[in-house]
């Protein structure tokens, strides 16, 4: 398990969307070489945590700190520069083109000599490239040069995680990444994020699904109503445990309020699609 | 934990399957995607196999020769068109514009008197110039290409208008301009480009194969490298038959063709092609990837109306005049409804550029056809409105059995 200073770290990190508080002095850390489960419910603040540390939302007080120095995450340029990978939930994979072309969609290689001249692309370098990191991610795709569109679900999410990868990223953001996805498909890709982990990244996993966090996650960081609802180390904990940090119930609070949360979760939500918009 | 019955179940169905699965692959690709072409070669086939055995003059080298010439301006517009269909976009201002260069070309060298090349160069800026200014309309305030390109086939109309003035034709005599449709070559300079056509061709394949097997990579079987050699020599060498037991390889041919293998170069092996198709298929993902879609996007455009200056100036060539209805009639339908009939989506994303030329042999041919059958205007008109019906749902089919086999 992972040890020593924390990969990414936040310390008191706060977002506000008008009058409503998505993120509340958030304290979270993630090390190199652990997977993090990220739950909480709709509403919680998960997508708008995942956003501030991936540079599309800027956070309004409280420090990032990465590889122990404090940064400042202005746009998603930053964040991958820094080596902060974000695969979200639909994965913006082209479908007409094949996994190698969307492996290096923006990012792709030109052969040399004649080839620079005449910008041509490297293709034989570029699949040889694509085939030894699935290969080495042990991710099976019958062929390289089929059309991403022609892949199962589980398959685009591998090819969606692994293109995260080319940066060579430290940290690695996987958004719902098992949603909708088949019993064995699920398999796959909870394999690939434990692949992952064995190469010393920092892996944080946001599902609604209990089951999948507690199958591949070290740690389960609980968000709630935009604050750290607690932490669990996976190994010692129950999905009752977590699922009462979730709602609030069980831990001794009140439910007080019941309410006006719904009700502030609903406004933040819609917020937060109109931003996506 | 369940690590050995997880890797049973991912892997199990998966393991083995490889191969069968490449093989599939190769198959599906035959029949629906890349070699839908073949589709297409079938019915090019029969409709020249219908208009013989109606009238023998049809396949004659003479009027196969006219067929290459008549099918010229259309085809180099219609390379522009594939690049714009590839966005998922249209342009309707294509003939319009084709129209208004030719107009620019002919006022300036003959009323002005300027040199041939700088009034050709000219007329191809102009194309370049509508081009951008209709791609940054559209990408920049969001306005949908059909309704720009709209307002654009209107206004290059007027300019034209405009630009022949009060004559409203003016006859083309520098013989640096009508050349570019009425040059033929020498046998022997024919075979000289038939040569190098087939020489290149067959270094591009060795020499992508020898990369393959460099790089480690299971290359395509040789046995199916050399049958596309040997077709395209059969076909390169039965073109320059025809051409030498008539006039000669005509210019124009050459002109058209060398464009079709040049866009179709950039567009399949470089990287602003791959951004093309990557807009074309999800321009948030490209956006997300880093590719600058706008500058795709007006880039695109001033490519199509480059291509249709180009062929505006190669139909005033061939017709030695320019007149009101230059780039008129239903020759912005027909380029764009050779690339759909020749395989090229409407949709985006799918197509290449051998499209315009197979899509420009399959329209030129009917038309040549129904004219040497001497068919009234009113048959011509509904033949051809029927093949772009056609042309239409084959697409549209093509696209509803994709995203019944879940590939949109």
């Amino acid at each position: 398990m992972a040890s020593g200073a924390p990969l990414l770290e936040l310390e008191k990190v706060s977002k506000r969307f008008g009058p409503v508080q998505a993120l509340d002095r958030v304290d979270f850390a993630v090390h190199a070489g652990e997977v993090i489960g990220l739950v909480g419910d709709n509403g919680a603040g998960k997508s708008t945590m995942v956003k501030t540390i991936a540079g599309i939302h800027s956070a309004d007080e409280g420090t990032i700190r990465f590889n122990g120095e404090e940064v400042r995450i202005k746009g998603p340029q930053d964040a991958t520069e820094l080596g902060i990978a974000t695969v979200y939930q639909d994965l913006a994979l082209c479908d007409n083109l094949d996994v190698v072309a969307n492996l290096f969609l923006g990012h792709e290689e030109v052969a040399p000599g004649l080839g620079r001249a005449s910008r041509q692309l490297d293709e034989a370098r570029m699949e040889h490239e694509t085939s030894e990191l699935l290969s080495n991610l042990a991710v099976t795709i019958p062929s390289l040069r089929s059309e991403v569109g022609t892949l199962s679900g589980g398959q685009r999410q591998q090819v969606a995680v692994a293109r995260s990868l080319l940066g060579d990223p430290k940290v690695v953001l996987l958004d719902e990444p098992t949603a909708a996805l088949g019993v064995s498909q699920t398999a796959q890709v909870l394999k690939l994020i434990r692949r992952l982990r064995e190469r010393e990244l920092g892996v944080v996993v946001i599902s609604h699904n209990l089951a999948d966090v507690f199958e591949v996650a070290d740690r389960i960081f609980v968000l709630r109503l935009g604050r750290g609802g607690g932490e669990f180390d996976a190994q010692q904990t129950t999905e009752e445990h977590v699922i009462g940090a979730i709602t609030g119930l069980g831990s001794g609070e009140k439910d007080n309020g019941g309410a006006e949360r719904a009700e502030r979760a609903e406004i933040e939500a819609e917020k937060r699609e109109e931003e996506e918009k | 934990m369940s690590e050995t019955v997880e890797s049973a179940e991912a892997q199990g169905p998966e393991a083995g399957k490889g191969e069968r699965d490449v093989r599939r692959e190769t198959i599906r690709r035959i029949v629906q995607g890349d070699l839908a072409s073949l589709r297409v070669v079938i019915g090019l086939a029969l409709i020249w196999i219908i208009f013989q055995s109606q009238n023998d003059r049809f396949l004659s080298s003479e009027n196969l020769t006219n067929l290459g010439l008549q099918i010229t301006a259309v085809g180099l517009i219609s390379v522009g068109i594939v690049y714009v269909l590839l966005l998922g976009e249209i342009d309707l201002s294509v003939g319009a514009v084709s129209g208004l260069a030719a107009a620019v070309m002919a006022v300036l060298n003959v009323k002005h008197g300027w040199n041939p090349y700088l009034s050709i160069l000219a007329a191809v800026l102009v194309g370049t110039g509508i081009g951008l200014l209709q791609g940054f309309l559209f990408s920049r305030f969001g306005v949908p290409s059909f309704v720009v390109t709209l307002a654009g086939l209107l206004a290059w109309q007027g300019a034209l208008l405009e630009v022949l003035g009060s004559t409203g034709s003016i006859n083309i005599t520098d013989p640096k301009i009508t050349g570019l449709a009425n040059t033929f070559y020498s046998d022997a300079v024919g075979w000289i480009f038939a040569l190098i056509a087939i020489v290149g061709y067959g270094a591009v394949l060795a020499l992508g194969y020898k990369r393959r097997r460099d790089a480690g990579l299971a290359a395509e079987n040789p046995t199916s490298l050399i049958i596309r050699f040997v077709l395209v020599a059969v076909v390169v060498i039965a073109a320059i038959l025809v051409f030498n037991s008539d006039r000669g390889l005509p210019l124009a041919v050459l002109i058209l063709v060398a464009f079709v293998v040049g866009m179709e170069y950039v567009v399949k092996m470089t990287g602003f092609g791959r951004h093309v198709f990557a807009v074309g298929g999800n321009a948030e993902a490209a956006r997300r990837a880093g590719i600058s879609v706008n500058g795709v996007r007006i880039a695109v455009f001033a490519i199509a109306g480059t291509m249709a200056a180009i062929g505006g100036i190669m139909a005033a060539s061939r017709l030695l005049a320019v007149n009101q209805n230059s780039g008129g009639n239903e020759l912005l339908l027909l380029a764009i409804a050779g690339p759909v009939i020749a395989g090229t989506s409407l949709f985006g994303g799918r197509g290449s550029v051998w499209t315009a030329l197979l899509g420009a042999l399959v329209i030129g041919s009917i038309s040549n056809g129904m004219d040497l059958l001497a068919l009234s205007s009113a048959v011509k008109f509904m033949v051809t409105g029927g093949v772009l019906l056609l042309a239409v749902l084959v697409d549209a089919v093509a696209r509803n059995q994709r995203q019944t086999s879940g590939r949109v």
